[in-house]
């Protein structure tokens, strides 16, 4: 272990290093921890000055209900649900397959589309922008979430192949070759023999691209428009102008926001950060 | 796909399909993955090339105006002030690779409730940069926010940080760095976890502590983590639309533009629809990204020829 273990020191050290971390835990969130603590506060907090202090009653109840009450936020919530959990479905399904063609098979051109994939993952959004939202607009899905949808599909295809390629890479050869032995056919191949065991690299990638997804922006302005087929991210600027100057009711919304991909990274902690660090050890 | 195999078996086509599965099958995968990406991604990154030789507001007729576009480029001013942030962006945010490993290493301890810290620490990172600049905006904001109370206790006047031309930028670049080093932290803390703890053991006999061990033992076995590290902030650099144009839409006076921002300004705000002129600006930021890129593909080549 390094550093060295506080276990193998003075217990003044442990003591201190106890008390230390959790201090630097309220210092590392204090941003956060402020709007946390704004969400909750009453109106009259704000114009009497208490800005910091304790709440003079808990208002955290009311705010965060007409957050749903009496806004679009539902709607936006819900956009962002539409177009994030095909684009999982989508992108995981595609790249199941075009990471196990990549990874099972040797032919001409196999690495040089391979780093196409690899290498369109790296572009700057912008260099696509124009093209995409024109073809976006010529098929009639501009303002539309399935608009939204298929390119994210497309975009997130190059990072999900460079995942299950090198996974199914990683897997042993010889249950494949076993199989061609029998005369299993190549697809049975692929569905029977491959796809159980890609279950962890599925899981750790649809809790990622979950993430990317819910906590796009760029696109989301770029590609639609109104409280139709806005997802949240973009939604919360429509949110903010309507309580403009209601800092406990902005700061209830952009947690509501930001809420969906917290929890999936707390119910799914071990596969979102084997997802997010793979590669990280060789 | 079951069905399928079995229709070839049936038909005559079954000969075709049991000699030649083995060149078409790869094709058959990859088939729908390629379409996609085709049509998304590489595609489009010729075409904005092809548009940025062009004046075009988005919807009529485009005209060809040769090499005009990025002349422009190099008489603006504000095509400058984004690229001079962008370089501020880029340097600034690799502090993310140290500060994350700092935090790590301070974090890989075995006490009581350890994994709960980590996640906690970690936070950051899962939450939108739409939320994480709206957060930053509230914690500058001279009335409401906490900073300038912060920075009173060590003796700082208050200031307004993103109202100031001279500071915004580098409080936007403070924000982003604040989910970057999350991640940072938890790609050091993964290869932390494996390093080998037979050699940090035997270093230790050999009278090897503190930087020494750090620099010479521990860095080295961390360098699959150092490089993704380095690769995935390089990229949140120049990729770093949200926090602009969430905190400041590029403001005081476009102070705070970078060339993401600035493109999407040119092409689909206020400022007219200069779809050509924003791929042009488009393409300078590609071909920035375009050498990082090779460098990773190149390290990847290297690998995969090694393996």
């Amino acid at each position: 272990m390094f550093p060295t273990p506080v276990e193998r020191q003075s217990a003044a050290v442990q003591a201190t290093y106890k008390a230390l971390v959790p201090l630097a835990l309220i210092l590392w969130l204090l941003p956060l921890l402020m709007v946390a603590l704004f969400s909750i506060k009453p109106d009259g907090d704000f114009t009497s000055g208490n800005l910091w202090g304790m709440p003079s009653s808990f208002a955290g109840f009311e705010n965060y209900t007409r957050v749903f009450t009496d806004s679009s936020m539902p709607r936006y919530l819900l956009n962002s649900i539409f177009i994030t959990v095909p684009t999982v479905i989508g992108a995981v399904a595609l790249s199941c397959m075009t990471g196990f063609a990549l990874a099972v098979y040797r032919f001409k051109g196999n690495l040089w589309l391979f780093f196409m994939f690899v290498a369109g993952n790296f572009v700057p959004f912008q260099i696509l922008m124009v093209p995409v939202r024109d073809l976006t607009i010529n098929l009639g899905l501009y303002d539309t979430r399935l608009g939204l949808v298929l390119f994210h599909i497309a975009f997130q295809t190059g990072f999900c192949t460079l995942f299950m390629r090198n996974f199914i890479r990683a897997l042993p050869r010889e249950l494949i070759e076993a199989a061609r032995v029998e005369g299993v056919s190549e697809i049975r191949i692929f569905w029977y023999v491959v796809l159980p065991l890609m279950r962890p690299a599925i899981a750790a990638l649809s809790v990622l691209i979950f993430t990317f997804i819910w906590n796009d922006y760029f696109w989301a302005v770029v590609l639609t428009q109104g409280v139709e087929s806005q997802p949240v991210t973009a939604g919360i600027t429509a949110f903010n102008s309507q309580f403009r100057a209601a800092y406990h009711m902005m700061s209830a919304g952009s947690i509501i926001a930001a809420l969906p991909p917290v929890m999936m990274f707390f119910l799914m902690q071990k596969h979102f950060i084997a997802g997010l660090t793979l590669g990280a050890v060789k | 796909m079951t069905q399928m195999t079995e229709q070839a078996h049936a038909a005559d086509t079954r000969s075709w399909w049991s000699r030649n599965q083995m060149r078409a099958a790869p094709w058959l995968f990859l088939a729908p993955g390629i379409a996609f990406f085709a049509v998304y991604v590489i595609l489009p990154i010729f075409q904005s090339f092809h548009i940025s030789f062009y004046r075009w507001d988005g919807l009529g007729e485009a005209t060809p105006v040769g090499l005009d576009n990025y002349r422009q480029l190099f008489e603006d001013r504000a095509f400058y002030v984004s690229l001079r942030n962008n370089v501020k962006w880029l340097l600034l945010y690799l502090l993310a690779i140290p500060a994350g490993l700092a935090i790590a290493l301070f974090l890989n301890q075995q006490i009581k409730g350890m994994r709960l810290y980590k996640s906690l620490f970690f936070f950051p990172f899962v939450i939108s940069q739409v939320v994480v600049g709206l957060v930053f905006v509230w914690f500058y904001n001279p009335a409401i926010g906490l900073w300038n109370p912060l920075i009173g206790l060590f003796g700082f006047a208050p200031m307004n940080v993103l109202g100031n031309p001279n500071t915004v930028t580098y409080g936007i670049i403070a924000a982003g760095l604040w989910p970057q080093i999350a991640y940072c932290m938890i790609l050091y803390l993964t290869g932390l976890n494996a390093v080998d703890p037979e050699q940090v053991e035997a270093a230790r006999l050999d009278g090897a502590k503190g930087w020494k061990m750090l620099w010479y033992v521990i860095l080295p076995q961390l360098r699959p983590a150092t490089f993704i590290a380095v690769v995935v902030t390089v990229i949140g650099a120049l990729r770093s639309f949200d926090m602009v144009s969430v905190m400041t839409r590029g403001g005081p006076f476009g102070s705070s533009r970078v060339l993401a921002y600035y493109m999407f300004e040119v092409s689909l705000s206020e400022y007219g629809f200069r779809m050509g002129y924003g791929a042009a600006i488009a393409v300078i930021l590609f071909l920035i990204m375009l050498v990082y890129i090779a460098f990773f593909l190149w390290r990847m080549w290297r690998d995969e020829r090694a393996a």
